[in-house]
C-alpha cells in the first residue's frame, strides 16, 4: 500500500513529466489544423531547449531564456515554412530535415554549455493553496510553465472554436481551395500557425532544460518529439483529449522511472525505458483499428501543398 | 517581381543540376558557419572538404563509411519512391548487429569456418527484415502511421543493444566494461586494402546498388513502385495492391538495414557489440536518398559525399578545433538545400512586369 503522500509527489511529478509534450503537441494541433503536417517537432524542442538554456546561463533570466527558447522554436517552424509554403516542398521530407538539422544545430550551440548548471525554474508558492495535504502537492507545486502549458488547452480549445480566425484557421486546413475562394489568404495564416507551433515546441523543449532537468544534454528529448506528433493523433486533433494523452504518456514515463528506482520488477532499466515508445505504438495502433472514425477526425488538407493559381 | 510559374512537365535538366546546387550552396553556409565560429573559412573548408580525403587511407574511409549509408538508402529510397516512409532504419541496423553479432559474440564464439560470416549477414538481415516487417503489419492491418512505429522502434532496438552488452551480453573477461566478447576471426569482414580498413562490404554495397538500379529500371516491380508513388489510385486500378508495397518496401529496406548493422559491427566496429555502433548511419540515409535523387547510382555518389562529412568533422575537430557537431549541422544544410532547390524541378521562375 502505498503512502498517500507518496502518491501525491507520484501525481505531481506525472504533471511535471507531462508539460513539454503538452506544449509541443499543442501546438503541433494547431499547426496541424491548419493543414500543414510539421514532422520537425523533435528538431524544433532541441533548439528551443538549448538557447533557453544559454541564454538563461548568459543572462540569468530563466523566463528570458524560455521566451529565448520559444522564439528559436518558432524561427526553426519559419525555416520551414519557407520550404514548404513558399516552395511547395514535400511537408514530410522537410520535417525530417528540420529534425535531423535541430539535432545538428543544438549540439553545435549547446557544445560549450554541457556541464554547466544552473538553478532551475522555481516552483510557485500559490498562498493558501500549495499548503492544502495532498492536493496542494500534485496541483499547486508547479513551476510558472506548468500552469502556462494547462492554460493553453482551454485558450487553444477557445480559439479554434469560438474565434473567427480559429475558425478561418480551420477553413484553411479543411479545403484551402474554398478558403482561398473566400478571399482568406491561406499560404499568410499557415506560416502563423507553423511559427505558433514551433513556438510551442521550443517551449516544450526549454522546459526540459531550465526546468524539469536544468541541464543541457545532447538530443535530452530523447524522442519527445515524435511521441508529441503521436498525442495528436491520439487526441484525434482535440485539444482536451490532447491533455488526457499527455498525462497518460507523463504517466508511463513516470512508472518507468519509479520501476527502476524501486526495482518493482526483475528487469534491465533499459527494458523500462522502452514503455513509453511503446504505449505509443500500442496507443496508435488501437487507435487505427478504430479506423475510419479516427481518420475523418484529421484535417482535410493535411499535409497538401497549396498554390494559387 | 519574381513568380513562380508551374512546369507542364518536371524538368530533367534540374533534377541532376539540384543536388550539385544543394552541395554548392552547402558548402557556402559551411564556410559562413565556420566564420561565425570565429574560424577562418578557408582553412576550416579544406580541413572539413579536402584534407581528409588527400591520402589513401583517407580515401578508404570515405568508401567504409559510405558503405552503410548506400545500403540504407537504397531501401530507404525504394520506399520514398513508392511513398512509403520507413524512417526507422536506424533501429532496423543497430538489430541486425544485435542478432548478426549476437550469433559470433554468444553462440560461435570460438568456432571457424568460412560458413561463419555469410551466416552473420544472413542472421543480421533477416532480424532488420522482422523488426521492419512491425510496421508493415501495423500499417497494412490497422492503418497505423509507419513513420511514427518504425521511429519508435529504433529507440526499442538502441536500448535492446543498450540492455544486451550492459548485461547478459557482457564479455566475461572484458573488466566489466559495457562491451561484448570479441568475434571469432571467422567472423570479421575481410578487409582488401592493405593498410586501410577498407573492407568486404564496400563491394557488396556496390553489388547491392547495381542490383537495385537493375529491379527499380528494368522490372516491373519498379515500375509498380513509381506507379504506386506518383498515383495511388492509378495503381489500384492497375491491380498494384498497395499492401504489398508496404510490405515490399519495408522487408527490402529492413534487410538491407539489418546487413549494414553486421557489416558495421563484424567491420569497422571492430568485431564486438557496443553500446554505440551507428553515428546516425540510419538517419543520415534518408539524406542520402534524396541528394541522390532516390536513383540507386546516385545515391553511390551521394553517399561518399555524406560519408565526407563524417570524416570533415572529425577531421576538422582534430586539426581546427571545431565542434564535432558541424558533422550534422552540414547534413541538415544538405537536405535543405536541396529540397528547397527542388523547386526549380516542378516550377520555373518567372518575371512578372508588375504584380
Amino acid at each position: 500500500m502505498m503512502d498517500a503522500a507518496i502518491l501525491a509527489s507520484v501525481l505531481a511529478t506525472v504533471i511535471a513529466a507531462a508539460t513539454p509534450l503538452l506544449f509541443a503537441a499543442l501546438g503541433e494541433l494547431v499547426t496541424e489544423k491548419s493543414g500543414v503536417l510539421n514532422l520537425g517537432v523533435e528538431g524544433m524542442m532541441l533548439v528551443g531547449a538549448v538557447t533557453a538554456f544559454a541564454i538563461a546561463v548568459v543572462t540569468g533570466n530563466l523566463h528570458v531564456g524560455v521566451l529565448g527558447g520559444a522564439l528559436a522554436g518558432a524561427l526553426m517552424a519559419l525555416l520551414f515554412g519557407v520550404l514548404t509554403l513558399t516552395l511547395m516542398a514535400n511537408q514530410v521530407a522537410c520535417g525530417l530535415a528540420l529534425t535531423i538539422f535541430g539535432i545538428g544545430l543544438s549540439a553545435l550551440l549547446g557544445d560549450s554549455f554541457v556541464g554547466i548548471p544552473l538553478d532551475g525554474l522555481p516552483e510557485l508558492d500559490i498562498a493558501g493553496l500549495t499548503d492544502i495535504p495532498m492536493l496542494g502537492t500534485v496541483l499547486f507545486s508547479h513551476d510558472l510553465l506548468v500552469y502556462l502549458g494547462i492554460a493553453m488547452v482551454p485558450l487553444t480549445a477557445l480559439f479554434l472554436t469560438r474565434t473567427r480566425w480559429g475558425l478561418v484557421l480551420r477553413a484553411v486546413g479543411e479545403n484551402h481551395e474554398a478558403a482561398h475562394g473566400l478571399g482568406y489568404s491561406v499560404i499568410p495564416i499557415r506560416y502563423a500557425a507553423v511559427a505558433f507551433g514551433g513556438a510551442m515546441a521550443g517551449i516544450g523543449g526549454a522546459y526540459l532544460s531550465v526546468a524539469y532537468t536544468p541541464m543541457w544534454v545532447e538530443e535530452m528529448t530523447a524522442g519527445r518529439g515524435w511521441i508529441a506528433l503521436a498525442l495528436v493523433v491520439f487526441a484525434a486533433w482535440r485539444p482536451w483529449r490532447l491533455l488526457l494523452g499527455a498525462y497518460l504518456f507523463g504517466g508511463v514515463s513516470i512508472l518507468q522511472l519509479y520501476a527502476q528506482g524501486g526495482a518493482l520488477f526483475d528487469v534491465p532499466s533499459q527494458v523500462l525505458a522502452m514503455l513509453p515508445y511503446l504505449a505509443t505504438i500500442v496507443v496508435l495502433t488501437v487507435l487505427s483499428s478504430r479506423g475510419v472514425r479516427a481518420l475523418l477526425a484529421a484535417p482535410a488538407c493535411l499535409g497538401k501543398p497549396f498554390h494559387a493559381a | 517581381m519574381w513568380r513562380l510559374e508551374q512546369r507542364s512537365a518536371p524538368s530533367v535538366p534540374m533534377q541532376v543540376a539540384t543536388p550539385f546546387i544543394a552541395l554548392a550552396a552547402s558548402v557556402i553556409a559551411g564556410g559562413v558557419l565556420f566564420t561565425a565560429l570565429g574560424h577562418p573559412p578557408l582553412p576550416a573548408l579544406y580541413a572539413f572538404f579536402i584534407g581528409p580525403v588527400t591520402t589513401s587511407y583517407g580515401l578508404a574511409e570515405l568508401a567504409v563509411k559510405a558503405t552503410p549509408l548506400i545500403l540504407c538508402a537504397i531501401g530507404l529510397a525504394i520506399g520514398f519512391r513508392a511513398g512509403v516512409w520507413n524512417i526507422g532504419a536506424e533501429g532496423q541496423l543497430t538489430l541486425g548487429a544485435v542478432c548478426g553479432g549476437g550469433l559470433a559474440a554468444m553462440v560461435f564464439y570460438d568456432a571457424s569456418g568460412v560458413w561463419l560470416l555469410p551466416l552473420m549477414l544472413l542472421a543480421g538481415a533477416a532480424a532488420g527484415l522482422l523488426w521492419a516487417a512491425i510496421p508493415a503489419f501495423l500499417r497494412t492491418r490497422f492503418g497505423v502511421n509507419e513513420i511514427l512505429v518504425s521511429l519508435m522502434l529504433t529507440y526499442v532496438a538502441l536500448l535492446a543493444l543498450s540492455a544486451l552488452v550492459h548485461g547478459p551480453w557482457r564479455d566475461p573477461t572484458g573488466f566489466n566494461f559495457p562491451e561484448s566478447r570479441f568475434f571469432p576471426p571467422d567472423a570479421t569482414m575481410p578487409l582488401i586494402l592493405a593498410g586501410t580498413r577498407l573492407h568486404l562490404g564496400f563491394p557488396l554495397a556496390l553489388l547491392v546498388a547495381l542490383i537495385a538500379w537493375y529491379a527499380l529500371a528494368r522490372t516491373i516491380l519498379g515500375f509498380q513502385l513509381d506507379v504506386a508513388g506518383l498515383a495511388p489510385r492509378a495503381a489500384r486500378f492497375a491491380g498494384f495492391h498497395p499492401e504489398r508495397t508496404v510490405w515490399l518496401v519495408f522487408l527490402v529496406s529492413g534487410a538491407l538495414a539489418g546487413l549494414a548493422g553486421v557489416i558495421e559491427v563484424t567491420g569497422p566496429v571492430g568485431g564486438q557489440l557496443v553500446p554505440v555502433i551507428s553515428p546516425g548511419y540510419g538517419f543520415t540515409a534518408i539524406i542520402v536518398a534524396f541528394l541522390g535523387r532516390l536513383h540507386p547510382v546516385g545515391i553511390v555518389l551521394a553517399a561518399l559525399v555524406v560519408a565526407l562529412s563524417y570524416l570533415g568533422g572529425e577531421n576538422a575537430q582534430i586539426t581546427e578545433g571545431l565542434p564535432q557537431a558541424v558533422t550534422g549541422v552540414f547534413q541538415g544544410f544538405l537536405l535543405f538545400f536541396l529540397l528547397a532547390a527542388d523547386v526549380l524541378v516542378r516550377f520555373r521562375l518567372r518575371r512578372v512586369a508588375h504584380a
